[in-house]
């Protein structure tokens, strides 16, 4: 039996395959080198940037199934007989032009970091977040306009989805806004060299919000043209 | 230059004692806390059990202590049905969530797959905390539910685990037990969900990213490919559960119409015509049976999955002979978490859902059939050519084994549309998902405990008495279960608090009068288990390092883990899991950690040709 | 320890086996024309659990008694065998697919299609916790029913708009009454929550759900009085809210459904004593 040993059964040399891994993209997204160890003598006690990129997609795999099975619930519901239709109140169309406003200047100040220019991702983190707070201003101001048309929360289904996706977005969005003040203040911090943290801060902040930006464009679609 | 950021830096151990045993950031605390909840749990679940079969055994008896300890719900110490009803719901619900979905992932994932892997704690400290504490105060709130369930003759809601709507949705005035229980009920589950997200979250970051040097994915025992899958399929169904709740509890709360349709009348009221009954239009009750099922079929997943796991892992190591065909185990743990976000519409296949969905969902259904039964050849090939050597943990394996095969074999039965129709709402449904969940489920924990206690606490249980818990357990179960697949043919309904009422069930008296008597014995016995726990944390005998001969990494370290689980010295791997009897080494056992280049043995995925 | 495991394991099975090919406790004979095709897919798939039950604890067993480890020496040394698996893989979903789909021709027949031209309709109303059965009477044709006109202190239970010349002559009772041998179509409602139909003898269960008027079709075949059961917790009550199918033959369904109310209450109740329940 001693014949079936090779030496890449054992010690995994650096830059070698240590035996038959997986065949795919490791954890760090380096490659098929089945272990994801990068060499050298430290094994893997720390997450990498990448690592927490895909917590952050891990996190939003279980907040985006909440959205869809929401959002299934009012595709159904919009069959019933005495789903009535609604007219979108001006003030959605405002909040979702801020939000997505919002979302370049997020993407602006992620890129300026990565330039190195902190000061100016500093100014323009902060201008998203007053984008955000207004665009959760719009929101209110939509209900405003919701009540003033006679449609509240409870009574049909349509209005309450109105009311129900705003709201839980929302409160997801609020989320978001602690995660950038947070940002800002790391920003604020930030003295040249610039510290790996802030960089992925910005970075995973910066998945989380454009995908609520991306959550509240459907929903803002899927209250305007489905029925 | 820039350095990569610490998730889990090198922190000194805690020094109070909240720090170390309440409020620990220790995955092995947190570990503990989880089973010692889960053991709470079951405690409570299995009291309600008693009292539910002596009340369907012995109906209109007088239980003099039930008539003190709950005038309202057993007047002259008789069970009315609304206390029997809510004992059907609390124990379903406390059973399948702080039972079922606590210990065999929280418990012994959390205590065990960073060590497993050569990690030095989950990705995320901090948050592992706050999944056990959250989790908890669902536990404290569902609790609650018994004694503020808005009447007095409940020890809850009533609902059943699966609250249906318009039942759950419609408040006091569909009836007793609808009142401020149900609202808790909901509120319990939510707060459940997200320990539970917080929690999958956790595993799954840990185990992609913290393997250590040598630990590729198919290097990993077992149970952390179950205990991955099962925190995938935690993360992709508890929002849609947390969704649905939160519309289930507007319609109770804000007069929202999710689940309410219009036009009904309930005891005696038309809908919008009194405040105790707002107007309701356009709602769908059905909907809340698919939101509930696509989490809740998934959820069964979770439950069992974890015990697969442990399974595969103890049978390999009393076996002393490799896992057959790991490669197939993992795809087909992977084919179950799959396949099981298809099929919860079997559930539902006379729920007024389209019948053309009903055909699709029963294949699909029979389909997750193979995986299941791919495992339990499996299993057998493990124990082919085996030498093995039967602890108590090896019997509650080879137990699960068996109790997997009696159990699930009856799905080929219930996911056939055609052959529910008489069979739906029956207790051949009780005895199926009971010997699948309530049974090999636990027998995967009982395994679990006995072959990881000795490495947590450093003393063995007791031999003698988990053989005896043993063997009394497994008749037991046969026993209680096996004859409610029977009792579904004739006819019995589930949710019945008497069966006076029909002379179709009166021949089932004597099985029900056995199944309560074997319950009886069965749940007596289990305070055997209690007592063998807390009686070998001082006096068991004292246990080193490796006291199985086993292969993977939690016994390379010592007994107990110190806080960083390896004192400094993370393990590399060189090897396969399950290198048991390799032809030409020195032991039967090659450890995971084996570096000599000299000891033979593979890396436990390539299939050898006899 | 192993070989009684082992014994242990075979006792529970032949037991387990004993108790269902005794059928001492079994299905009621059936009284429907889809039963004896549902009976058999039954049979085939009990044989198909039976079999791959019994092997697999059989099995089991004998590796337990067989492979102790008071012999000597080590293990055999394998890692699995890819041929097997693949073969064992295949067999399996055939047998588990094969069972699906030939399960599905009945499902088909009594739930993919309309039911036939002619079949006698029953509207079906429950609620917490009784059973309302809604005859269209002599002209075939349903009164008008509205939940607002609902007072079950009236005893309208259905909410029948007295003002439409058609209610005139329907009936509205507790049991139901069916002519036998010939397609009944029953259209489900609830006034309230969820509650779900079911006579055992007739292999048959629906659900009742609030906002849906489900409609349903089965054919009885054999003439007596069956008990009704509610298979969907509803309820304090659940577990008595229970009525009476009475499958009669054509003519004397003929006569009773002809009747206006006051005199239906009165004949069922007469029908209901004259026919007993089946005796097992």
């Amino acid at each position: 039996m001693a014949t079936r040993l090779t030496s890449t059964k054992t010690v995994p040399k650096k830059g070698t395959r240590a035996g038959k891994g997986p065949g795919f993209p490791g954890p760090n997204g380096k490659g098929p080198k089945g272990n994801g160890w990068k060499g050298g003598d430290e094994p893997q006690r720390r997450l990498s940037a990448s690592a927490y990129r895909i917590t952050m997609w891990v996190v939003l795999a279980a907040i985006l199934m909440m959205f869809a099975a929401l959002s299934s619930v009012y595709i159904i519901l919009a069959g019933g007989e005495q789903w009535q239709p609604i007219k979108m109140p001006r003030m959605f169309f405002l909040s979702s032009a801020v939000i997505l406003t919002s979302s370049l200047s997020l993407e602006h100040a992620k890129r300026s970091l990565k330039l190195g220019r902190q000061r100016s991702s500093y100014y323009w983190t902060g201008t998203t977040l007053l984008l955000g707070v207004m665009f959760l201003i719009c929101q209110l101001l939509g209900w405003r306009e919701l009540r003033a048309q006679g449609l509240y929360f409870s009574g049909q289904p349509h209005s309450s989805f109105f009311y129900f996706f705003t709201g839980v977005h929302g409160i997801h969005l609020v989320g978001g806004i602690v995660a950038l003040v947070y940002l800002l203040s790391r920003l604020r911090r930030a003295l040249a060299p610039l510290s790996a943290k802030t960089e992925i801060t910005a970075q995973v902040v910066s998945i989380y919000w454009h995908t609520m930006d991306a959550v509240w464009l459907w929903l803002f679609l899927l209250l305007m043209l489905w029925k | 230059m820039s350095e990569t950021h610490d998730a889990v830096h090198r922190h000194e151990p805690p020094k109070s004692f909240i720090r170390k045993y309440i409020f620990s950031l220790d995955h092995k605390v947190i570990g503990i806390q989880y089973i010692l909840l889960a053991l709470a749990a079951v405690l409570v679940g299995m009291i309600m059990s008693l009292l539910m079969r002596l009340n369907l055994s012995w109906p209109g008896t007088n239980w003099p202590i039930l008539g003190t300890l709950f005038p309202g719900g057993a007047p002259n110490g008789v069970m009315n049905p609304e206390f029997y009803l809510s004992l059907v719901t609390m124990h379903g619900t406390i059973m399948v969530f702080f039972v079922l979905t606590t210990a065999p992932q929280g418990g012994f994932g959390n205590y065990f797959l960073p060590i497993q892997i050569g990690a030095e704690d989950m990705a995320f400290p901090f948050l592992n905390m706050m999944s056990f504490w959250i989790t908890f105060v669902g536990f404290i709130v569902i609790l609650a539910a018994i004694f503020f369930s808005g009447a007095p003759s409940t020890v809850g809601p009533i609902g059943g685990w699966t609250g249906y709507a318009p039942l759950s949705a419609l408040g006091q005035i569909a009836g007793p037990g609808q009142g401020m229980g149900m609202n808790l009920w909901i509120i319990s589950i939510a707060i459940f969900c997200v320990g539970s997200l917080l929690g999958a979250l956790n595993f799954i970051t840990t185990l992609l990213n913290m393997r250590t040097r040598g630990m590729s994915l198919m290097r990993m025992p077992l149970t952390c490919w179950a205990w991955f899958t099962t925190a995938v399929l935690a993360l992709l169904s508890f929002p849609v559960l947390l969704g649905g709740g939160i519309l289930l509890l507007l319609d109770r709360l804000a007069g929202t119409s999710f689940f309410i349709p219009g036009g009904l009348y309930v005891s005696g009221v038309l809908s919008g015509t009194n405040p105790n009954f707002p107007l309701h239009t356009g709602g769908s009750p059905i909907l809340w049976q698919h939101l509930f099922w696509f989490f809740g079929h998934p959820e069964v997943y979770i439950a069992i999955l974890p015990g697969m796991g442990a399974t595969s892992h103890i049978l390999a190591t009393f076996a002393r002979k490799p896992v057959f065909g790991y490669r197939a185990m993992v795809f087909a743990i992977f084919a179950i978490g799959l396949l099981g976000f298809f099929v919860w519409g079997h559930h539902m296949f006379i729920s007024g859902m389209s019948p053309y969905s009903a055909v699709a969902f029963s294949i699909l259904t029979l389909s997750i059939g193979v995986p299941s039964a791919v495992k339990t050849f499996n299993w057998i090939g493990t124990l082919w050519g085996a030498r093995i050597r039967f602890t108590s943990a090896m019997l509650f394996a080879i137990g699960f084994v068996s109790l997997f095969v009696a159990g699930g074999i009856s799905g080929l039965i219930l996911g056939q549309s055609s052959l529910d129709l008489p069979v739906h709402d029956t207790y051949i449904v009780l005895g199926h998902f009971h010997l699948v969940m309530g049974v090999a489920s636990i027998f995967g924990m009982f395994a679990a405990t006995y072959f990881w206690f000795p490495k947590m606490l450093g003393r063995f249980m007791n031999e003698r008495l988990g053989q005896i818990h043993f063997w009394i357990t497994f008749l037991g179960v046969y026993a209680i279960f096996i004859p409610m697949h029977v009792m579904g043919l004739v006819g019995m309904p589930r949710r019945y608090s008497q069966f006076t009422e029909y002379e179709f069930l009166k021949s089932l008296h004597p099985l029900v009068i056995f199944v309560s008597v074997a319950a009886i014995i069965t749940i007596a016995t289990q305070f055997i288990f209690y007592f063998n726990l807390i009686w070998s944390i001082f006096k068991g005998k004292k246990a080193g390092d490796n006291p199985w001969e086993a292969t993977t990494l939690e016994w390379s370290t010592a007994t107990p883990p110190p806080h960083d689980n390896f004192a400094g010295i993370i393990p590399t791997v060189y090897r396969g899991p399950y290198e048991f009897a390799v032809p030409g080494a020195p032991n039967d056992f090659v450890m995971q950690t084996e570096a000599d280049a000299e000891v033979p043995g593979g890396n436990g995925h390539e299939a050898h040709k006899h | 320890m192993g070989r009684v495991l082992a014994v242990l394991i075979w006792i529970v099975t032949l037991a387990s086996v004993i108790l269902f090919v005794s059928k001492k406790w079994w299905f009621p004979p059936a009284i429907s024309a889809h039963a004896p095709a549902l009976d058999r897919q039954f049979l085939i798939t009990i044989l198909v659990v039976g079999v791959a039950f019994t092997a697999a604890e059989v099995g089991l067993g004998w590796m337990v008694w067989k492979y102790r480890d008071t012999v000597s020496g080590r293990a055999t040394y394998t890692h699995g065998s890819n041929r097997l698996e693949v073969v064992w893989t295949v067999v399996t979903a055939v047998v588990f697919i094969a069972l699906a789909v030939m399960g599905q021709s009945v499902w088909a027949q009594l739930r993919l299609h309309d039911a036939p031209a002619g079949a006698f309709q029953v509207e079906v109303v429950a609620q917490q916790f009784q059973w309302n059965f809604h005859y269209a009477g002599k002209d075939n044709v349903f009164g008008r029913t509205d939940p607002a006109l609902i007072d079950d202190s009236a005893l309208n239970f259905v909410g029948l708009d007295e003002s439409d010349p058609s209610a005139k002559d329907d009936a509205v009772t507790a049991a139901l009454a069916i002519p036998v041998n010939r397609p009944v179509e029953l259209r489900l409602r609830s006034k309230d929550v969820i509650h779900s139909f079911w006579v055992p003898p007739l292999r048959f269960k629906q659900d009742l759900v609030p906002g849906m008027e489900i409609k349903v079709h089965f054919t009885a075949t054999q003439v007596g009085k069956y008990e009704l059961a509610c298979a969907e917790l509803c309820g304090q009550l659940h577990f008595k809210m229970k009525s009476y199918m009475l499958v009669l033959p054509e003519d004397e369904h003929r006569a009773l459904t002809a009747l206006p109310q006051a005199q239906f209450q009165a004949r069922m109740q007469e029908l209901l004593n004259k026919y007993q329940l089946p005796q097992y």
